[in-house]
């Protein structure tokens, strides 16, 4: 019998053998002379799991995604990411690393001149480099073919040519998700994916986001001030506050009202 | 109306001790540059008829040269096209070590960014004395001139545009693992297309500016012809000079502002 990712993660889990895709210990920073945003942060990700990270603004959840991904530099601490020490990465082998990562924002951060195809074309540079990969036009049929692939998971084959630039809100979140997948990351970290959407387009393509991530064992780590979002989708919730996780608990065990709290 | 209890607010704010020195301190400076620069009101008030005098003598603008002053602006004009599309080829890379967090370190950004305030601090007339000794005299000195000196403000100015486009893109490319070269050429330089074209236009209209006086040196173009003119006392042929010169400039610079306008829009 032939088991498929998803199969084989339960697996994997039911044996206790589930890798750690994320580990953070003793995570502090602080911009300037400012009091600490975050410090003694201690957390893991398994693989294949679907992490919400909640939290009042200011609480340093989107630093806190930076730093995981080695965007920022921690003050102090580590992280350790699909199995290697951030810092100790450097040049060529922090650019490996990240090839099996993604990043998907709330500003979408697509290149506003560029077409759809070339900006999911972008999302394969990880693992290519070269003018070849800088527009579609120039792409190698195997890049523009999975650039297509990506689009047909997001349903936006239909405008593969249309200017970035002219898009919606949820067409724009759409192609930035298909970036981030085309390259098939391991892990993924999404920071607010739906913020800047209205509460319709939000809900379909948090779906969409959710159920391609699920679907293809992607790890995710995503923010949400939207309580229902987390936990619906996250299969665990970390919750800032002061600082400090005040909150790391299965998401089937979060009652709104512990949600209510870290807000307050 | 106000409710009572509030007060109007004041209209100017007074302003502090520092304030009021640097006001008195900018003043002191002008009055000073105005005495080492011989400001003379007999002088000004002398000049009106100086001035009318030669316009007398000049009018009716010359047109019996008219072919060979065509002749060289259009030489002008070619100096000033081929300078000014060298200069901003060349810019591209230059600017791109100079712009910061686009390719390479602070170290670097600043090295180049000085190297491009020197080229910026000497003049363009400077440029081109320099070229004719080491090329001689003629146009060709005047286009290397022109280049170098479209490379001092497109290089600067292709830089800031960069640093300035927004670094989403940038953050979401480089957290796929793409190289630095990859990220410019991907996302940073198409965010930057419309600015530079609009900095480029600039730069055009500089090169035509520059070009027409770059004969003044030796370095072609029709600025010999100025200067003949006025030290032949010829002033009905270096009227026309002139008149020819503003014509292209403004020409130029609104064929300029057309195109900004169509391209990147009424921002820039």
């Amino acid at each position: 019998m032939l088991l498929n990712s998803r199969d084989l993660r339960q697996c994997t889990a039911e044996a206790g053998l589930q890798a750690i895709d994320l580990q953070a210990r003793g995570l502090a920073k602080r911009f300037g002379t400012a009091a600490p945003v975050f410090s003694g942060l201690d957390f893991s990700i398994r693989q294949g799991d679907c992490v919400a990270l909640v939290g009042a603004n200011g609480t340093g959840k989107s630093t806190l995604l930076r730093c995981c991904l080695g965007l920022l530099v921690p003050d102090a601490g580590q992280i350790s990411l699909l199995g290697r020490a951030i810092a100790e990465t450097g040049g060529a082998a922090r650019r490996a690393l990240r090839a099996r990562t993604g990043l998907v924002g709330q500003k979408h951060n697509l290149v506003p001149r560029l077409s759809v195809l070339s900006n999911v074309i972008h999302g394969l540079l990880g693992q290519n480099s070269g003018p070849r990969y800088w527009v579609q036009g120039l792409a190698p049929a195997e890049a523009r073919a999975a650039a297509m692939a990506a689009l047909d998971k997001v349903g936006m084959t239909h405008l593969a040519l249309r200017r970035a630039d002219r898009l919606s809100g949820g067409q724009s979140q759409r192609v930035a998700i298909a970036r981030a997948l085309v390259g098939n990351p391991r892990f993924l970290v999404a920071d607010e994916p739906c913020a800047s959407l209205d509460p319709q387009a939000g809900e379909e393509v948090m779906a969409l986001f959710m159920g391609l991530v699920k679907r293809e064992g992607v790890t995710v780590l995503f923010t949400s001030h939207n309580v229902q979002h987390a936990l619906s989708y996250g299969d665990r919730i970390l919750g800032l506050q002061g600082g400090r996780i005040a909150l790391d608990a299965p998401s089937t065990t979060v009652s709104a009202t512990e949600m209510a709290q870290l807000y307050g | 109306m106000v409710s009572p209890g509030h007060v109007l607010p004041h209209r100017f704010n007074r302003p502090g001790a520092l304030g009021f020195v640097s006001y008195v301190l900018v003043a002191l400076v002008i009055l000073w540059s105005l005495e080492g620069a011989g400001w003379s009101v007999n002088r000004l008030v002398s000049s009106p008829p100086k001035l009318a005098d030669f316009f007398s003598r000049a009018w009716p603008p010359s047109i019996h040269n008219f072919d060979r002053l065509a002749w060289k602006m259009v030489e002008t004009m070619q100096i000033a096209i081929a300078g000014a599309a060298i200069g901003i080829v060349l810019s591209l890379p230059v600017a791109l070590l100079a712009a910061r967090g686009v390719l390479v370190g602070r170290g670097v950004n600043m090295a180049v960014r000085i190297v491009l305030g020197f080229i910026r601090a000497v003049p363009d007339l400077a440029w081109a004395l320099v070229f004719v000794v080491a090329v001689g005299l003629g146009p060709f000195a005047g286009m290397l001139a022109i280049a170098i000196d479209t490379i001092g403000f497109c290089g600067r100015f292709f830089a800031d545009d960069m640093e300035n486009t927004d670094p989403g893109p940038t953050e979401a490319l480089t957290a796929t693992g793409a190289r630095r070269i990859d990220i410019a050429a991907s996302a940073v330089i198409p965010a930057a297309l419309p600015a530079f074209v609009s900095t480029s236009l600039f730069g055009l209209e500089k090169a035509v500016r520059s070009s027409t006086i770059l004969g003044l040196v030796g370095a072609g173009g029709i600025g010999i012809e100025l200067k003949v003119g006025f030290d032949l006392f010829d002033y009905p042929t270096a009227l026309t000079v002139i008149l020819m010169i503003a014509v292209v400039v403004i020409g130029v610079e609104q064929i300029g502002a057309v195109l900004r306008q169509k391209i990147i829009g009424a921002g820039r």
